[in-house]
């Protein structure tokens, strides 16, 4: 509601005054891109006025370790979005890869094995969601990786043989999901190493403006001479990566394989990406949101513990914030729109 | 005027069928360079069905396509590319996401080390922004701002910058589908002073239009094509415009 008032005041503003206009709507639009890191900013500073035991290094630690996995599956997640995708299945495919890894670590204990196991049955699950929408020309990819979210979860259920728990990892796995270096989660600095990665890629190399083209508009693509089936599947791929990434992650931190991980992953990976300030309609976004919308999404439900408040509420509050940053994405395009038309009234 | 050299394009008799419905029947045509050449048609006539098999988005059923005399396939928009032919498109295939600069070079970015595949080589940006200005500039293009996205300019910066994009790369032929369709008075104007520069520079240019007057304008020849046929050629001028507008509408 209050988005709404502001845009009206812009356009009102702007009718009076000549030129005026254009600066006035690309001084909100501005405005509309940072909201999600000021927000995130302002509520870490209310937090830490109003909830005692909020700003306390150990706490800020323990944040960081409890958004790691979302944030490294919202990379992935963010680069399918990129391309008007969504992937469904990270949570049940992360689930599926600590099965897998705590299996592996039975016959063989080696913790390369093991984590090479659990990324490449990441990247498996990704490939398979890639490469059946693409090449089995579905309509959209919502109906591939709903199947693999349901399939990768029966397999692990089947794999686990009636474990909800499947103990022991390496001892490397478990340090690096589960230790800390100068009281920093090392999982933190895991996070940080894909995103760095995926940031060069997305943004220096060919292939990821690729991905912003096909994402922009994809027969325009097609017609440029881009690769667009390629860097589809790719997308799937690095997500299912990611997912794998979680799954080290997660499986080190607990010292144990789950076929009962990952419950609603897909629904926080989404949220964060959309709450970070990325836009479902495509081709718009960057790692930060994907980072600024898992931190957040982090931090409300840690303080909503902190605050006793029922885990009910936190999936209500963050229900409701998905909205809002929906909304907002909405209200940006027409301030685009509006633009548009100013811009060509400037011409004439 | 260029009667003697070999056309840089041609034709002949080509057909192209979607289904049951049979789009072109046996058309042919030649473009030259330094000429202008409208192809004019009334809603339906096939000409937009007869540019996507010249830019490769689809293939004739019979018939040739001829660039420089020699026979060419043209399997895809990417070889029609690489042939020197370039397409700005009645939607335009604009990125708006993208900025004018990267708009320019999506698909043939200038990037590298050359010897890593073309998708893990790193992008040249500055240079591409280098070059992309001064084509602007070259073109008097007016744009608000260099390195806003496109979403945000009007639809004569739009169609300027598809114009500007296919003047990057035109190395031959340059098709221009209904340029002027969605735009006012002056914007439409602009575009069509781009036009004028595309020729001059050496480029054959094929103009889809339904304005007579910017046929009169701006064109050396003029192809009529009614419900798949070509119905007729002429060099348009004031006297002969009555005539042009009888033939693409099939009335007498
Ligand atoms: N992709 C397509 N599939 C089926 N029919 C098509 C397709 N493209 C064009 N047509 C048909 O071919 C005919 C010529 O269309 P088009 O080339 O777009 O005409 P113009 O550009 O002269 O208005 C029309 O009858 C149109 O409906
Ligand atoms: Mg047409």
């Amino acid at each position: 509601m209050r988005l709404k008032f502001a845009w009206n005041a812009g356009v009102a503003t702007s009718v009076a005054s000549g030129k005026e206009p254009v600066t006035g709507l690309s001084l909100w639009l501005r405005l509309l891109g940072a909201g999600p890191i000021v927000i995130l900013l302002l509520l870490i500073g209310v937090l830490a006025l109003s909830v005692p035991m909020f700003f306390t290094p150990r706490n800020l630690s323990n944040i960081l370790a409890q958004t790691a996995v979302i944030a490294v599956v919202a990379l992935g997640q963010h680069l399918v979005i990129l391309t008007r995708g969504i992937d469904l299945s990270v949570g049940s495919n992360l689930a599926l890869a600590t099965v897998l890894g705590a299996l592996m670590f039975r016959v063989n204990d080696n913790a390369f094995v093991v984590m090479a196991t659990m990324l490449a049955a990441g990247g498996a699950v990704g490939a398979i969601n890639g490469l059946v929408y693409v090449y089995g020309r579905l309509p959209h990819p919502f109906i591939i990786t709903l199947a693999t979210l349901s399939i990768a979860r029966g397999l692990a259920l089947e794999l686990s043989i009636g474990h909800t728990t499947m103990r022991g990892m390496p001892e490397t796995i478990a340090v690096i999901g589960g230790g800390t270096t100068y009281g920093i989660p090392n999982s933190f600095f895991v996070v940080a190493g894909v995103a760095t990665l995926l940031f060069v890629v997305a943004k220096t190399m060919v292939w990821g403006r690729w991905i912003y083209a096909v994402g922009g508009q994809p027969d325009a693509a097609r017609r440029m001479g881009i690769p667009v089936n390629g860097v589809i599947v790719s997308t799937y791929v690095i997500a299912g990566l990611c997912a794998g990434v979680g799954a080290v992650l997660l499986a080190g931190r607990t010292e144990a394989g789950s076929p009962l991980y990952g419950n609603l992953l897909e629904l926080d990976t989404i949220a964060a990406v959309i709450i970070g300030g990325a836009s479902f309609l495509g081709g718009r976004g960057h790692i930060g949101h994907a980072l600024v919308g898992a931190v957040m999404i982090g931090v409300i439900r840690n303080a909503l513990n902190l605050l006793n408040v029922n885990a009910y509420y936190q999936l209500i509050a963050i229900g409701v914030i998905i909205v809002l940053a929906v909304q907002s994405d909405v209200l940006r395009n027409h301030l685009e729109g509006r633009m548009r038309v100013l811009q060509a009234a400037r011409v004439q | 005027m260029t009667a003697s050299l070999p056309p840089v394009l041609e034709v002949r008799a080509a057909h192209k069928r979607f289904g049951a419905v049979h789009a072109l029947k046996g058309v042919g045509l030649k473009a030259y360079r330094n000429e202008v050449l409208a192809l004019l048609g009334d809603n339906g006539a096939g000409k937009s069905t007869l540019i996507k098999c010249i830019s490769g988005v689809h293939e004739i059923d019979e018939g040739e396509i001829l660039i420089d005399g020699q026979p060419v396939a043209l399997h895809s928009p990417a070889a029609a590319r690489s042939a020197g032919i370039e397409t700005v498109y009645q939607d335009l295939a604009l990125f708006d996401n993208l900025t004018p600069a990267q708009n320019f070079f999506c698909g043939r970015e200038i990037a590298g080390p050359s010897w890593l595949p073309k998708g893990l080589q790193f992008l040249r940006t500055r240079q591409m922004d280098k070059d992309a200005a001064a084509v602007i500039e070259r073109l008097k293009v007016k744009l608000p701002k260099f390195d806003a996205q496109v979403a945000l300019m009007s639809g004569g910066q739009r169609q300027a910058i598809a114009v500007a994009r296919a003047t990057v790369f035109a190395r031959k032929l340059v098709i221009l589908d209904e340029p002027t369709a969605a735009l006012g008075l002056r914007e439409s104007r602009k575009v069509l002073d781009l036009v004028d520069q595309l020729r001059d520079e050496g480029n054959a240019v094929i103009l889809i239009t339904h304005n007579m007057e910017h046929v009169v304008d701006l064109a050396d020849r003029a192809i009529v094509l009614r419900q798949g046929h070509k119905v007729g050629e002429l060099r348009p001028d004031r006297s002969n415009q009555k005539e042009m507008v009888s033939m693409i509408m099939g009335a007498e």
